[in-house]
């Protein structure tokens, strides 16, 4: 039989070489992953050999209490600067999408920089940043957290204006008008139509911002002070001093926060697909 | 015709877009349950009025009654109309029966009476078995429906549709044309249509409004306007007509319009003509004489078939006069063996009755 130059995605499944290929891939992937989560259980101080099955390590991660403070503040930045950033990137969404305004084709793409700007020089200008208007060190918590929420909020909330707005923009103006002809008022309209509509885009836009505050690194490094330890930032500086299990437990506790977090999103976007 | 109660009453409305003048010092009154169409040519400014009546623009001069009310400044939300937009523009998140009861909820009807008033709408637009869907999930015919039903759920006075039809293909354009005006005398309220389209006009309609550059041309009833417009424009707009130039000269007091393809044309003397008139007649009006007998009030004229279109039950001709002028005539298909006759090239004698000659102002 003539082999066609052109596969379909059927044929594509059934070549073999293709199969390795895509087992390779996911090995490659997701061993390392798997490998740190396994140690996380390995009854030895060193991440080499084997030693037996133990939760010792779990257990030590709770117990301590430096870690357990930065696990804390991750998740209180996490928490409070997504929630900020999705207002904030919400009213933006609506403002561009809605409003014609002088330089608005300069705000869109003004809107990008955080996102392509490398973190390291974000991470510097918030340094030199808040150095600069004197920024003062609060000592009551959450209060010594505020310079990173501010930062984070600073190159999350692009994201979720991006992708609110991404949904927008197919919900047309007549959508709209036929509220308005129906007797809704504005507040109504923005309460039953553009809130309803977009809540599938806020929710991922959501998680999306709390997991890449979460696990952020390079900008919280250069806005972190002594009060102000994150989880990333304390794994990396236990790092230092030699990879022990217990980096492996917390590691494999933020894994587990962000697979649940993902696993929540997609099933809330799958049940919510039907739409549009 | 003053015991009539007017459903919409326009004065004067005036709107400008930047530069351009939308809608030009328009007045029309729309009488109750009347199917009201305004028929022209798109960007004439036809679904401007329409927004402006629902209240989605803001008129620059003029003033909108509704029902008696003058709602010039009243808010869109708080007007008695509904509107069926172009694009359905149906609730993208909200599945059919909470498209439908939108309205409903949002001026606070009870349970009890928008469950009855769904019930009786889904069983008006055949659609019982479609309330959980998303309107992603159904044709074009079925949204159309969907957003007439979300429209006259809510009882309006007035149903607003712009081009609703526009969108489905011809046989179905065809069904939902029928399904309207039976809807409309049904419910016994007041429809007011925009298109572009002559035959869905002619076919819906009660009473048609031609429009050209923002200005109502012209306003009448469905049969009048096809049978005695008084405009040039909109003769030719709606439907086809053969346009006889010419000029009227009074000669001992009979009015005689000297016509370049027929020669004269005597007119009735009591009837009142602009001095810059031409004649007009339609192509079905005119028939092909078989014998050679003489008519009394008949015009009769003989040329040769240049251009033949078969429609099945019709046949569109074209034939050129001696004297060089074209004139279009529409034949029906009687006979099989007559359609020898209308093959390009034969020459043809045909006739119409001169009380079907149109008097249009240019």
């Amino acid at each position: 039989m003539k082999k066609s130059l052109f596969y379909s995605p059927i044929d594509y499944a059934r070549n073999k070489y293709l199969k390795y290929i895509t087992i390779i891939f996911l090995i490659t992937l997701y061993l390392p992953i798997l490998n740190l989560i396994i140690f996380s259980f390995n009854d030895s101080k060193r991440n080499i050999l084997w030693r037996g099955f133990t939760t010792k390590y779990y257990n030590k991660v709770f117990e301590n209490d430096v870690l357990f403070s930065a696990f804390l503040n991750s998740l209180t930045i996490a928490t409070i600067s997504t929630i900020i950033s999705t207002i904030l990137g919400l009213t933006t969404a609506i403002t561009l999408w809605k409003f014609n305004f002088y330089l608005k084709k300069y705000y869109d793409i003004a809107l990008l920089f955080p996102i392509i700007i490398p973190e390291i020089c974000m991470g510097i200008s918030m340094l030199v940043f808040f150095n600069f208007i004197h920024w003062p060190n609060f000592e009551i918590w959450p209060l010594t957290l505020s310079n990173i929420i501010i930062a984070h909020v600073s190159f999350t909330f692009p994201f979720i204006a991006i992708i609110i707005r991404s949904r927008l923009t197919i919900l047309n103006n007549d959508t709209l008008e036929a509220g308005l002809d129906l007797g809704a008022n504005n507040i109504q309209i923005i309460r039953l139509i553009i809130l309803p509509f977009v809540k599938p885009a806020i929710t991922a836009s959501f998680l999306l911002a709390f997991t890449l505050s979460l696990d952020d690194f390079v900008i919280t490094f250069f806005t972190s002070g002594p009060n102000s330890i994150t989880l990333p930032v304390k794994i990396y500086s236990m790092v230092r001093f030699g990879i022990t299990p217990e980096i492996n437990a917390v590691s494999t506790l933020l894994i587990l926060i962000l697979i649940f977090c993902t696993f929540f999103l997609i099933r809330y976007l799958s049940k919510n697909n039907k739409e549009v | 015709m003053s015991d009539k109660k007017f459903c919409i009453e326009l004065k004067n409305l005036t709107k400008r877009f930047e530069n351009t003048l939308a809608v030009d010092d328009v007045s029309f009154n729309v009488e109750e349950n009347e199917f009201f169409t305004i028929l022209g040519p798109s960007g004439c400014g036809k679904s401007t009025i329409l927004r402006l009546i629902a209240g989605l623009e803001v008129q620059d001069q003029g003033e909108i009654i509704i029902n008696g009310i003058d709602c010039s400044k009243m808010p869109a939300n708080e007007r008695p109309v509904n509107m069926v937009f172009q694009s359905y523009a149906l609730f993208p998140h909200l599945n059919i029966k909470d498209n439908i009861e939108f309205g409903l909820k949002i001026k606070k009807i009870d349970e009890i009476e928008i469950k009855k008033r769904v019930d009786e709408i889904l069983d008006l637009i055949k659609m019982r078995s479609y309330i959980n869907k998303y309107p992603s999930e159904l044709s074009g015919g079925q949204r159309q429906r969907v957003a007439l039903a979300r429209a006259i759920v809510n009882k309006p006075k007035i149903v607003l549709l712009d081009e609703p039809l526009s969108a489905l293909d011809a046989n179905l354009r065809i069904d939902m044309q029928r399904e309207l005006v039976n809807i409309q005398r049904n419910l016994e309220m007041t429809f007011m249509l925009v298109t572009h389209d002559q035959d869905e006009a002619l076919s819906i309609s009660s009473k048609i409004a031609i429009m050209e550059n923002g200005k109502v041309i012209e306003a009448n009833t469905a049969t009048n306007m096809y049978e005695y417009p008084s405009k040039k424009f909109s003769a030719e707009f709606l439907g086809r007509i053969n346009i006889i130039d010419g000029y009227i000269s009074n000669n001992d007091n009979q009015k005689i319009f000297k016509s370049e393809i027929f020669g004269d044309i005597n007119l009735q003397n009591d009837i009142d003509i602009p001095q810059d008139a031409v004649l007009g007649i339609r192509p079905e009006k005119i028939i092909i004489e078989r014998s050679s007998k003489n008519l009394e009030n008949r015009i009769k004229t003989k040329g040769t078939v240049i251009d033949w279109t078969y429609y099945g039950d019709m046949s569109y001709i074209t034939i050129e006069l001696n004297n060089k002028k074209k004139i279009y005539i529409h034949v029906q298909n009687i006979h099989r063996n007559t359609l020898q006759e209308l093959k390009i090239g034969k020459t043809l004698r045909a006739s119409f009755d001169i009380n079907d000659l149109i008097i249009l102002e240019k």
